[in-house]
């Protein structure tokens, strides 16, 4: 299992999703949303900065299907998605629960909700399945 | 930067999947060969230039090779993107004179000791920024150079209609090349395109055939001025234009969160190549497209002006990009084909068609594109065999 390395500028997203909550950074100036976040607005340059809670819903832009080589903690085929988050936001995510090929396999467009696999104490991690 | 330098040695060691040696040496072994190549001795050497990645630094290979002083030495970051910007690096330091013979080398054991194309989780775990991107998507199981490239892949054939064989056409284009090349791992085997689609899935939309090999080995590369090159052993390949290039929201392997995606920072090195060269796609007879991974030689094509957005596919179709086509590539067999050493051979190769001592070579080549390591930072060269 490959953990995140966590700083203070993107604490609060992993504090999220050990809540159940998927969360995206804002600018408290300029109200931009931002992912993966960072210390500074890019569109303002404002270092005040919150988050808002996403709804966990959004749409495949692309999709990747790992089958070599192994990954640590990972059963393989891995599907791994870019989400386009309804918020207007890109993020990374595995899949589960939806095929890697054949009848209702992963395609582009596809819908998909988010949900959460708790690790251990100190980790959660968002997965995704079909909406 | 037109004129002012030039490539005047080349040296490598043999490429395998098991050199038997340690990095530092195969480094070693590769600069001694880049001297002798040109006539210099390890005496008129007084810079070195390297990878970030490298692990042998510039004072260890200066130690071994008797190199007493060094006025000059420095890193690039970026993985591959790194190749043609230590070029770029040695000839800046030539051109104002800060030194006058720079050594730009890369060695080292990728296949037989830190393997590239299993997942890292040293990189998943480094204490700096790039450990921060890195925690968007290792731990959702996107963690191996193939991986990340297959999400781009995927999306480019969404929105081009481009298929695998698309990308398995460069992967033959390449083998075929390397097919001649003695010191390539595939020489004596070329591929077809019938064997490129059943060779199995590595990460969809990519086969094996689609990714370059693990390779041990080590390139060097000796940088001078253009006054001095004229009096050395080999006839110098001028640097015409050295560029390199970042894109807006850059990441490594993943800058994912373009609302295009695709590779906008070989277009910022394209443009640059341009400018400094005052020249045109349409000047270059051939080129050594970085090809650790066979989509991404498609998307430079576009990015570098050969062909407009998602023409690639038909750019390439009818041997388009192979030896005698409008723009042979990888005339060495490319990493795909010859080795991956992070894009140094290609630069390599890049000096023999403009000396007309490459195996395979292309007529009248009197530029050659190179560019470096896609997906990251990256950096690109215009050789020329004329100031």
């Amino acid at each position: 299992m490959i953990r995140p390395m966590i700083n203070r500028d993107s604490a609060y997203f992993w504090e999220g999703t050990q809540k159940g909550e998927l969360r995206i950074q804002s600018c408290n100036a300029c109200g931009a949303l931002r992912h993966p976040p960072g210390p500074a607005c890019p569109s303002c340059g404002a270092l005040d900065r919150g988050y808002v809670v996403a709804s966990g819903t959004g749409t495949v832009f692309s999709y990747v299907v790992h089958r070599h080589p192994p990954v640590p903690g990972k059963e393989l085929p891995i599907v791994i998605a870019l989400i386009d988050l309804d918020e207007g936001v890109r993020m990374v995510g595995e899949v589960v629960g939806v095929p890697a090929e054949g009848d209702g396999a992963i395609e582009i467009g596809m819908r998909l909700r988010v949900d959460y696999n708790r690790v251990d104490d100190e980790l959660t991690l968002p997965v995704w399945r079909q909406a | 930067m037109r004129g002012k330098a030039a490539i005047v040695g080349i040296g490598a060691t043999e490429f395998s999947k098991e050199s038997g040696r340690s990095e530092l040496q195969l480094s070693v072994e590769a600069v001694q060969h880049a001297l002798a190549d040109c006539g210099l001795t390890v005496a008129d050497v007084d810079g070195l230039t390297t990878f970030t990645m490298d692990t042998s630094s510039e004072i260890a290979l200066a130690r071994e090779l008797g190199i007493e002083e060094l006025r000059f030495f420095s890193r690039i970051n970026y993985g591959g993107g790194a190749a043609c910007a230590t070029v770029q690096q040695a000839a800046m330091a030539v051109a104002t004179g800060v030194a006058d013979v720079v050594v730009a080398y890369r060695g080292f054991n990728e296949r037989s000791e830190s393997r590239f194309g299993q997942v890292s989780v040293a990189a998943a775990t480094q204490v700096n920024t790039n450990g921060l991107d890195n925690a968007w998507t290792y731990p959702m199981g996107l963690g191996t150079p193939a991986a990340t490239v297959a999400m781009q892949a995927r999306r480019y054939m969404h929105e081009y209609g481009a298929t695998s064989e698309d990308f398995g056409r460069v992967a033959v284009a390449d083998r075929r090349h390397a097919a001649t090349n003695p010191n390539a791992f595939f020489y004596g085997k070329p591929i077809t395109l019938e064997d490129h689609q059943a060779s199995r899935m590595i990460a969809d939309p990519l086969h094996l055939l689609d990714c370059c090999q693990e390779s041990d080995g080590a390139v060097a590369l000796v940088i001078t001025s253009a006054e001095r090159a004229r009096d050395l052993a080999q006839p110098p390949a001028y640097l015409a234009a050295a560029a390199q290039g970042s894109g807006r929201d850059q990441f490594v392997m993943t800058s994912y969160y373009r609302d295009d995606i695709g590779i906008p920072e070989m277009g910022v090195v394209g443009r640059e190549l341009w400018r400094q060269s005052g020249l045109a796609p349409d000047d270059i007879p051939m080129a050594i497209l970085y090809d650790h991974f066979t989509p991404y030689v498609l998307m430079q094509l576009e990015e570098l002006g050969f062909c407009g957005r998602g023409e690639a596919p038909g750019f390439i179709a009818d041997g388009a990009i192979e030896l005698g086509g409008r723009l042979p590539l990888n005339t060495h067999g490319g990493q795909l084909g010859e080795a991956y050493i992070h894009g140094m051979n290609g630069i390599a190769e890049g000096v023999r068609q403009i000396r007309g001592t490459s195996v395979n070579p292309v007529d009248d080549a009197h530029h050659v594109l190179v560019t470096a390591g896609t997906g990251v930072p990256t950096s690109g060269l215009v050789l020329a065999a004329t100031v």
